[in-house]
């Protein structure tokens, strides 16, 4: 299971202070957090209100990079802030993201092979985000065909078939886990899964509940990575103890305390 | 028709183990021996790299053993004198290293001192100058007094020392750690004690390096299929990117084969068995060749006769096979 850490998100009040006024502080403080909890790579997102998203990305691809080695995932609608930021990465980094949308997509795609970058498909378009997991599914072919198309290694292509909230899409969920197995049969090899997991407990009240059921259900559906909060314990528990019953990691009766410090 | 090869990738390899010390490094050895290394399973030379040939070690005991007469007969004029014994061991039958067992200081036998059982290490030390593995006698509580003792005198030497149990680690972790030996981690065929006994091990802080596992061995007849899968999951753990399983194989072959009724009764007794000699051997050696398909890095072996048929059969295992 690739863990992603969520936490360096302008969407986070504490980081869209740090970046307003360059501030590094709590950029390297969850940067190093998230790397003892065993990420194993960093989400890094500039947020919505960053003025200007080309510099805010860089600024945080340096400051991340000046506390830890843990390779980046770069998110962002912008792809010249992506592209600003893959240029000074010091390891193959993750484009987070692109839909089946063909101009993004010829903009994505020739630009991770450039950088040696992965690359997080969202199974969306134009029109949205269908409800069904045929239709989900159906648009990741279409990424899966593009990467073909443009020589990408499918192993290096993630499909993410977009967990809505709980509390206000609950029909979505079933839809996500069935993607999660459909996606699987698109290639050989296939492409590796992931979620934004955080996501479905939006607002809900039982936020780390809903996660790592939600992650559990999602492992056993063949998720491969998670977008998620490092910072919950019980959640990291749930993964460890899913591979063991998944049979991915060979049980001891020390497994939680191992995977909390297989990268240290 | 065009056969298409299917070859597994692996992401991790075997740590590598290196036993004995030269005079450079602090001991009186001629050479170190280094086991492990695989980035594959055992011997698929076309599929990854099998850096180190396993090697074979001869078991010496410091007190004549209760051992059958078909084994007694190649060590007859050296029972009295463990050095003497694994000097020909070695330079007569061709071990690679020696296997000390401290058999004279189980309570219920001899019952000798930690003092007198590191005495008997030094003999072996300065009559032999390949690397060396010593097992205390199996009793935990006289282990632990035996075994720091064996740790102190061989300190320096980079020795093996055994056993350590999930029951029953501390202190032989602990006299390896001060006097820098290896470890040899041994659980009751189950790789879930087997993993859990190395996290414990290295909850000590004992280097990962120096830790190898003894998954026990049934001997042919005798759940030697069970062992292979219990080797084989460990095997499959280290290439899957499981520290706690990525440590090398030592199996104890020789103890376990004659254990077995096959090697131990007359053809009188057993005539469609047939010749008890051949047999014998034979039962040891083909549980040595099991060993090592399954992945033993180190095999201990008694009878010199089944050693030469396994030194014979690595060197036909580790012929390149990348066609």
């Amino acid at each position: 299971m690739i863990l992603v850490g969520e936490r360096i998100n302008g969407m986070f009040r504490d980081i869209r202070r740090a970046i307003r006024d360059k501030d590094p502080g709590p950029v390297q403080h969850w940067a190093k957090r998230q790397e003892e909890a065993g990420a194993d790579y960093l989400d890094v997102n500039v947020g919505p209100a960053a003025e200007d998203p080309v510099e805010a990305m860089k600024w945080l691809v340096q400051v991340v990079q000046e506390v830890t080695e843990v390779p980046l995932c770069l998110d962002s609608t912008n792809y010249d802030a992506i592209e600003a930021g893959l240029r000074l990465c010091k390891k193959a980094a993750i484009i987070n993201s692109v839909p089946a949308d063909r101009p993004k997509i010829e903009r994505v795609f020739p630009m991770a092979k450039e950088y040696g970058a992965k690359v997080i498909g969202l199974t969306m378009d134009r029109k949205g985000i269908p409800k069904d997991a045929e239709a989900r599914t159906a648009l990741a072919m279409e990424i899966v065909a593009a990467a073909d198309e443009f020589g990408f290694p499918i192993e290096d292509l993630f499909i993410d078939p977009l967990v809505l909230p709980v509390n206000v899409a609950q029909d979505h969920g079933p839809e996500v886990l069935e993607t999660i197995r459909q996606v699987k049969n698109l290639a050989s090899p296939p492409p590796k899964t992931i979620i934004g997991l955080s996501n479905v407990s939006q607002k809900a009240v039982h936020r780390s509940l809903v996660d790592r059921t939600f992650v559990a259900m999602a492992m056993a559906a063949g998720l491969d990575a998670a977008i998620l909060n490092l910072d919950d314990d019980a959640l990291l528990d749930t993964i460890a103890t899913a591979r063991i019953l998944l049979n991915q990691d060979v049980y001891a009766d020390s497994y939680l305390k191992v995977f909390r410090s297989r990268r240290r | 028709m065009a056969v298409e090869r299917i070859m597994e990738r692996y992401t991790s390899r075997v740590r590598e183990v290196t036993l004995g010390a030269t005079a450079e490094q602090g001991g009186t050895r001629s050479h170190t021996i280094t086991v492990g290394g695989d980035s594959t399973l055992p011997f698929l030379h076309f599929e990854g790299e099998v850096p180190h040939r396993p090697v074979l070690a001869l078991e010496v005991n410091d007190v004549p053993p209760a051992w059958h007469q078909l084994l007694l007969e190649h060590y007859r004029d050296v029972l009295d004198d463990p050095g003497a014994w694994a000097a020909k061991a070695v330079r007569q039958f061709g071990a690679d290293l020696v296997c000390l067992r401290l058999v004279g200081a189980d309570p219920d036998g001899e019952n000798r001192s930690p003092e007198e059982c590191a005495q008997v290490v030094r003999r072996v030390l300065e009559a032999v100058k390949v690397p060396l593995i010593v097992i205390g006698c199996g009793d935990a509580d006289k282990d632990n007094e035996v075994m720091p003792a064996v740790a102190e005198a061989g300190a320096g030497e980079n020795l093996l020392l055994g056993i350590a149990t999930q029951e029953n680690y501390k202190t032989l972790t602990a006299a390896c750690m001060v006097h820098k030996h290896n470890i040899i981690a041994q659980s009751p065929i189950d790789i879930n004690i087997c993993k859990q006994l190395n996290i414990l091990i290295s909850e000590m802080n004992m280097p990962l390096d120096r830790i190898v596992i003894d998954p026990t061995l049934g001997a042919l007849g005798y759940g030697i299929e069970y062992t292979y899968s219990i080797m084989e999951r460990i095997r499959l753990g280290a290439l899957g990117g499981d520290s706690m399983l990525a440590m090398p194989v030592i199996v104890n072959v020789g103890y376990e084969a004659w254990r077995a009724k096959e090697a131990n009764v007359p053809e009188s007794e057993f005539p469609r068995w047939g010749d008890q000699p051949t047999r014998a051997v034979l039962w040891e050696a083909m549980t040595g060749a099991h060993g090592l398909q399954a992945g033993a890095h180190i095999v201990i072996l008694r009878n010199p006769d089944a050693l030469r048929l396994l030194r014979r059969h690595i060197e036909q295992l580790m012929v390149p096979n990348r066609a």
